[in-house]
């Protein structure tokens, strides 16, 4: 069976008065039905611009897809036309923001936000889109959905506002939910709330979700594969547990390093990645990690590493020295 | 929402007082005498005992601190007093001018909204286009040219047209016809100063339209609800003009405050007998009981303005109206 989702070397840019910016730079990876992948990633690593990408949502101006192709259930929607685009959006692919806040609409309420998409994908009358968005405040979480419908985001918590949103995106039952750092912007405790919440409706759903996070709690809890995004590329991907336990790409390793763990001893420091994501606009033929690098080696320079298989199945690093962190990681760990 | 608004009324009290003191005083900084010009008028001589007669039938003999009083006390009591130039009740003199100045200004206003929220909105929509450029152009051109220049051109512009087209000049008439009475007649005399003013009007809420949608656009829930795949149209009318429309009549009210004002040089230009030019004729009288009064009026309307706006405001933003 294809899988449900099946990104081939897309790429996008953005111009800027320092140059073109190629935040993501010809990713390809595949979500199955049902599948929760996640995208981890720093910040500017070009992980919210894939994921924008997915549905044509990215500002142009001075953005624009470059190239690539994303299979969705066999159609490449990047050669649909905006009408056909429309009904994917919201309707086979539901999308929640980072900031529940800023991501709702403050002048319009609850309930005709969460309408207007059914009445938009389903043709669903007033009273029908009514009685499915108490339906689907329900399903969210939300009591006394009667009252909640006629309120304002204002008028509601973080932690309600994403429910709210996460219940416009399964709306129309879409078979993938993306989620761009869907905690980010919430209280820890409300964080575990809103993915189990997510976790379970996509289960329910049958939905498959991609989940761009830059928390690794939270890719080794609830992905069932994870793609590691630097500088716009995909620079590891694999089965959540092998990249967990055995990363294949010394950013990775840095990045599960610079975590606090409970299992460590309370004086173990903390192993920040030293340096800063590199300008993309600078980018040489050669390895965009190899600045940071404690691994990097003469032959790095010369060109950029393809992604190459490891030792687990599925698991795949672009890194010349891929065998030895894993070998590292595990003397260390 | 009641206990706003009542307090908003409240707060008018300290407002028009304030605005009372200051024309008051203000007026009788300016030098003449409103006597010496009644009496002089036809250039004849006159005595001192009819110059005192006469400070006395105004009331000018009374200490100033009384004056004041008598006038803020009258005002209290809707009592305007009579003009002391033509002896008439100046809520008459006003009330025989004030339809033509509200007509005017209304439909200024009118004109001003249809053309300031499309343009603006389609500007904002395709920015840095041909279309925005024109747009652009037509609003800095319309704030600035002045309203005199405007309204002259403009009323030449009609003798050109109509003697080229109608083989015979054609002016609007200038005595003013209620509109309830002739509308044709009444829309035909107030269209030319209106469109002047509205042309102006239109242009700094044209502008904000733009600057307002601009910055709209790029929010986060436009995002959303692109990404629920809405239609353009439900995007913009739907969730960004409500939005954008804030700041939108916050500039219309103020605008509108100003707008009475300018109809001061407005009906001068299109020879209209308005409040504006009853306003200036009392100053040139030393009316001081009509100019009070005709100050007043724009203090009360500008902040009436003032109160619409924050009401409209409540109306559109729920995080004002349940706050």
């Amino acid at each position: 069976m294809p899988p449900l989702l099946e990104v081939t070397n897309l790429s996008t840019e953005f111009r800027t008065g320092l140059g073109t910016v190629p935040a993501v730079d010809g990713i390809s990876y595949t979500v199955d039905r049902g599948e929760t992948v996640a995208i981890v990633g720093e910040s500017g690593s070009g992980k919210t611009a894939s994921a924008l990408a997915l549905l044509r949502l990215i500002p142009d101006p001075p953005g624009r897809i470059s190239g690539g192709r994303v299979l969705f259930n066999g159609r490449d929607l990047l050669r649909l036309s905006d009408a056909e685009m429309r009904e994917v959006r919201g309707g086979d692919i539901g999308m929640v923001f980072q900031e529940p806040m800023t991501s709702l609409n403050p002048v319009l309420t609850i309930g005709r936000q969460i309408t207007e998409t059914l009445e938009q994908h389903r043709g669903a009358d007033r009273i029908t889109a009514h009685h499915r968005a108490i339906e689907l405040l329900g399903l969210v979480g939300i009591a006394d959905p009667l009252r909640r419908l006629k309120q304002y985001p204002h008028q509601l918590s973080g932690g309600m506002r994403q429910r709210i949103m996460i219940a416009i995106a399964i709306a129309c039952d879409p078979k993938l939910i993306i989620a761009d750092e869907p905690t980010t912007a919430l209280d820890v405790t409300i964080q575990a709330q809103i993915l189990e919440l997510m976790k379970s409706l996509t289960r329910r759903l049958d939905a498959a979700l991609i989940v761009i996070t830059h928390n690794l709690g939270v890719v080794a809890r609830y992905a069932n594969r994870v793609n590691v995004m630097y500088a716009g590329r995909i620079v590891e991907s694999g089965p959540a547990q092998a990249v967990y336990h055995h990363p294949g790409h010394p950013y990775t390793m840095a990045l599960l390093r610079s975590v606090p763990r409970l299992d460590r001893p309370r004086q173990a420091r903390l192993d920040p990645i030293a340096g800063q994501p590199p300008d993309l606009t600078r980018l040489d033929g050669g390895c965009a990690f190899r600045p940071r690098c404690r691994f990097a080696v003469e032959a790095c320079a010369r060109r950029r590493p393809a992604m190459a298989p490891t030792r687990a199945a599925g698991h795949f690093a672009a890194c010349l020295r891929s065998d030895e962190i894993a070998v590292a990681t595990e003397v260390a760990v | 929402m009641y206990r706003y608004i009542v307090k908003r009324i409240l707060l008018m009290i300290p407002t028009l007082f304030g605005a009372a003191a200051l024309v008051f005083f203000l007026m009788r900084l300016i030098p003449g005498d409103i006597c010496v010009i009644r009496l002089g008028s036809g250039g004849t001589s006159f005595t001192e005992q009819a110059l005192a007669a006469c400070h006395a039938e105004i009331g000018f003999d009374k200490p100033l601190w009384l004056q004041f009083v008598n006038f803020v006390w009258g005002f209290c009591r809707l009592d305007l007093g009579t003009s002391m130039w033509s002896g008439k009740p100046v809520a008459y003199e006003i009330a025989a001018r004030f339809p033509v100045s509200l007509e005017i200004a209304i439909l200024a206003t009118i004109i001003a909204v249809i053309i300031a929220i499309p343009l603006g909105t389609i500007s904002a929509l395709k920015q840095n286009s041909s279309t925005d450029l024109v747009v652009r152009t037509f609003a800095i051109a319309g704030i600035a040219a002045p309203s005199f220049w405007l309204g002259i051109i403009s009323l030449l512009v009609v003798l050109d047209l109509t003697q080229i087209f109608l083989g015979k000049p054609w002016m609007p008439p200038i005595d003013y016809v209620p509109l309830w009475q002739d509308p044709l007649r009444s829309l035909s005399i107030v269209i030319l100063p209106a469109v002047t003013i509205g042309y102006r009007y239109s242009a700094v809420a044209m502008r904000m339209t733009r600057s307002a949608m601009l910055e709209v656009l790029r929010e986060d829930y436009i995002r959303t609800a692109r990404a629920k795949g809405l239609i353009n149209r439900i995007i913009v009318n739907r969730h960004a003009l409500k939005n954008a429309m804030l700041p939108v009549v916050t500039v219309i009210g103020i605008e509108f405050a100003f707008l009475v004002g300018g109809l001061v040089v407005t009906e001068q230009v299109f020879n209209l007998n308005g409040v504006g030019r009853l306003l200036v004729q009392a100053v040139q009288n030393q009316d001081y009981t009509l100019t009070q009064a005709i100050v007043m009026l724009i203090v009360t309307i500008s902040v009436l303005s003032n109160l619409v706006v924050d009401v409209l405001y409540a109306w559109l933003d729920p995080r004002i109206r349940f706050a």
